[in-house]
């Protein structure tokens, strides 16, 4: 019986030649991530199983993004023992404010995250990485602590979901609108316990900017992880993105779907029908063509985050922001994902425009996202936002509302006040 | 023997432990705080033992562990549903907190009802109807998973002396 490419890969990393969907497996991690939130109790449940070096120093990465830079004592805590045990334990990838990047952001542009690789994180977007034909996926802190101290993790290999990709998506549509678009079709647990794997002629009109941001919101469809079939964008990006301190193990490589691969169902996309879209409050699942918005005024604009933080993701709110002015009494925020973004950023002229059109423009974290801080809401309070969930007290107060939706969108929103259509602008 | 808070479908991480509060993964301090963005009178009306039954997809969201924590801590003995988000299904029981799958159970009970549970076997008997239910039974390596009681022991025991 022929293998997915996510089965592939986990039969190559548990030592096995074939495995089927639903059968439990130990399989090799190629990497093991945490951040601030995630990676203190880690390191607690590590201590507690009586280990005294994590089985590869190169290969656990932790980075502090979630409450970075530092918001209140705690964060610092927290913060600290994971600086003391990344030292402790000699780690080559523990990335500081000021070098550090949103994890997802950071990991394929520092290339520690490469085709074939089987990698678990302590953070639930981990997924992100399959944009790469990996295997990624999130845990917990305590499958965080078990990988750190064996290089091991325990899956059930999941059954799939193939997405067959056509056509050219249309000026003002991204990987974000279409990944909206999937998730309104098949809903917050369209993909539970399943893998998406992305094919099809449309691929190559998706970036990889695209990708990442497409692969990162598979667990919004309640996906083990999204994955894409690796062709000439991901080898070159790869190759642009090579790591001295990353050598792949054999078994990294590009690994297709057998012919006869057992799929639970395709479907198909064509992407030039897809429109620009919005998830509304208060799941990632209720979207609407931007044709079917109607009038929504708003708070706040939030652009960045590990879904859209890239350059790709700046270009686009550059386009739309440049000799323009956010809308008064509007709150836009613009994160960049990694310090590397930030600069191109400054050297594409990205930073004058965003600062000149009156948009706050930050250093990276995860803070706005998850309501934590730099961009908290109170009652009432609405955003447009291109980072992922949009649940209940996501951003802050409980009867605040976010609206998820891609840089162009959110940009055009700024400049409007009310979320708009880029094509519009 | 416990008392069911019952939930909708799609109960996220969020609102079972808001991010602002994930500056600590104290399991007391967390517990202050469970299903407060939902069910503000949770935690004062949780007793030791209680049960939460929901819809499908229950836990779905960021990985955090710190969702079946709070729970743990506020007290609740198990959780119902017809399906779980991943991450928050394998947290739990890496921790030690057995959750049952159930579509039946989980439409039948209702908010208040008295539920026994008896994990060996999967099997739910609604103490104030009458009913009973068979939940999901655990794949072998999941049982394996629970006698060790949670991963830090199973990895424990697998270590070389």
């Amino acid at each position: 019986m022929g293998m997915t490419m996510t089965q592939k890969i986990l039969a190559a990393h548990a030592g096995l030649k074939e495995v089927r969907a639903g059968q439990f497996i130990e399989a090799d991690l190629d990497i093991v991530l945490a951040n601030d939130v995630t990676g203190p109790p880690a390191i607690k449940e590590f201590a507690k199983m009586g280990v005294k070096k994590v089985f590869d120093a190169d290969k656990v990465v932790l980075v502090p993004d979630h409450f970075t830079p530092n918001k209140d004592v705690n964060a610092a805590e927290n913060c600290k023992e994971m600086r003391d045990f990344a030292v402790a334990q000699g780690l080559t990838n523990y990335f500081e404010v000021g070098q550090m990047g949103i994890e997802h952001a950071l990991l394929p542009e520092k290339g520690l995250v490469t085709a074939g690789d089987a990698i678990i994180g302590a953070d639930s977007h981990t997924c992100t990485y399959g944009a790469l034909g990996a295997f990624a996926t999130g845990t917990g802190s305590t499958d965080m602590a078990a990988g750190m101290a064996t290089g091991k993790a325990w899956f059930k290999v999941p059954s799939a979901i193939r997405f067959e990709l056509s056509g050219r998506p249309s000026k003002w549509v991204s990987g974000k609108d279409v990944i909206l678009h999937i998730i309104g079709l098949i809903g917050v647990d369209g993909a539970l316990y399943q893998s998406m794997e992305f094919t099809g002629p449309g691929l190559k009109h998706l970036s990889m900017d695209d990708r990442l941001t497409m692969a990162n919101m598979a667990v919004e469809a309640g996906a083990k992880n999204g994955i894409f079939l690796v062709d000439e964008i991901t080898k070159a990006y790869i190759k642009a993105h090579k790591n001295k301190n990353r050598t792949p193990a054999k078994r990294a490589r590009a690994y297709a779907p057998d012919k006869d691969a057992v799929y639970e169902r395709t479907v198909s996309i064509h992407l030039p029908d897809i429109r620009p879209t919005v998830a509304f409050p208060h799941l990632p699942e209720n979207t609407k063509s931007i044709d079917e918005v109607g009038e929504i005024k708003i708070d706040q604009v939030v652009i960045g985050s590990c879904t859209n933080g890239r350059l790709a993701d700046m270009k686009a709110a550059a386009q739309i922001l440049k000799g323009r002015n956010v809308a008064k009494n509007v709150r836009c925020l613009i994160f960049p994902g990694t310090q590397q973004v930030y600069l191109d950023c400054v050297r594409e002229g990205y930073a004058e425009i965003f600062v000149k059109a009156g948009a706050a423009f930050s250093t990276p974290t995860c803070g706005p996202c998850i309501g934590g801080h730099m961009g908290v809401m109170t009652a009432g309070e609405r955003a447009v936002s291109t980072t992922n969930r949009n649940f209940v007290g996501r951003m802050g107060h409980v009867d605040s509302e976010v609206y998820l939706a891609s840089p162009a969108v959110a940009a055009a929103s700024a400049i409007k006040g009310c979320i708009a259509n880029p094509e519009e602008i | 023997m416990g008392k069911v808070f019952k939930y909708g479908s799609n109960v996220d991480t969020d609102v079972i432990i808001p991010a602002r509060y994930l500056v600590t993964s104290d399991p007391a301090e967390l517990a202050k705080h469970c299903m407060e963005d939902i069910d503000q009178d949770f935690t004062s009306r949780v007793k030791p033992g209680d049960i939460i039954v929901a819809g499908r997809n229950f836990g779905c969201g960021s990985s955090r562990e710190h969702a079946p924590v709070a729970i743990k801590g506020a007290g609740v003995a198990c959780v119902i549903a017809p399906s779980y988000g991943r991450i928050f299904y394998r947290n739990s029981f890496n921790m030690g907190m057995p959750i049952l799958e159930s579509g039946e159970a989980a439409e039948k009970i209702s908010d208040g009802d008295e539920v026994e549970v008896e994990f060996a076997t999967g099997l739910i008997r609604n103490v104030t109807t009458g009913e009973s239910y068979q939940a999901e039974p655990f794949p072998p390596f999941i049982s394996r998973l629970i006698e060790s009681g949670g991963l830090v022991n199973y990895v424990k025991e697998g270590l070389p002396e």
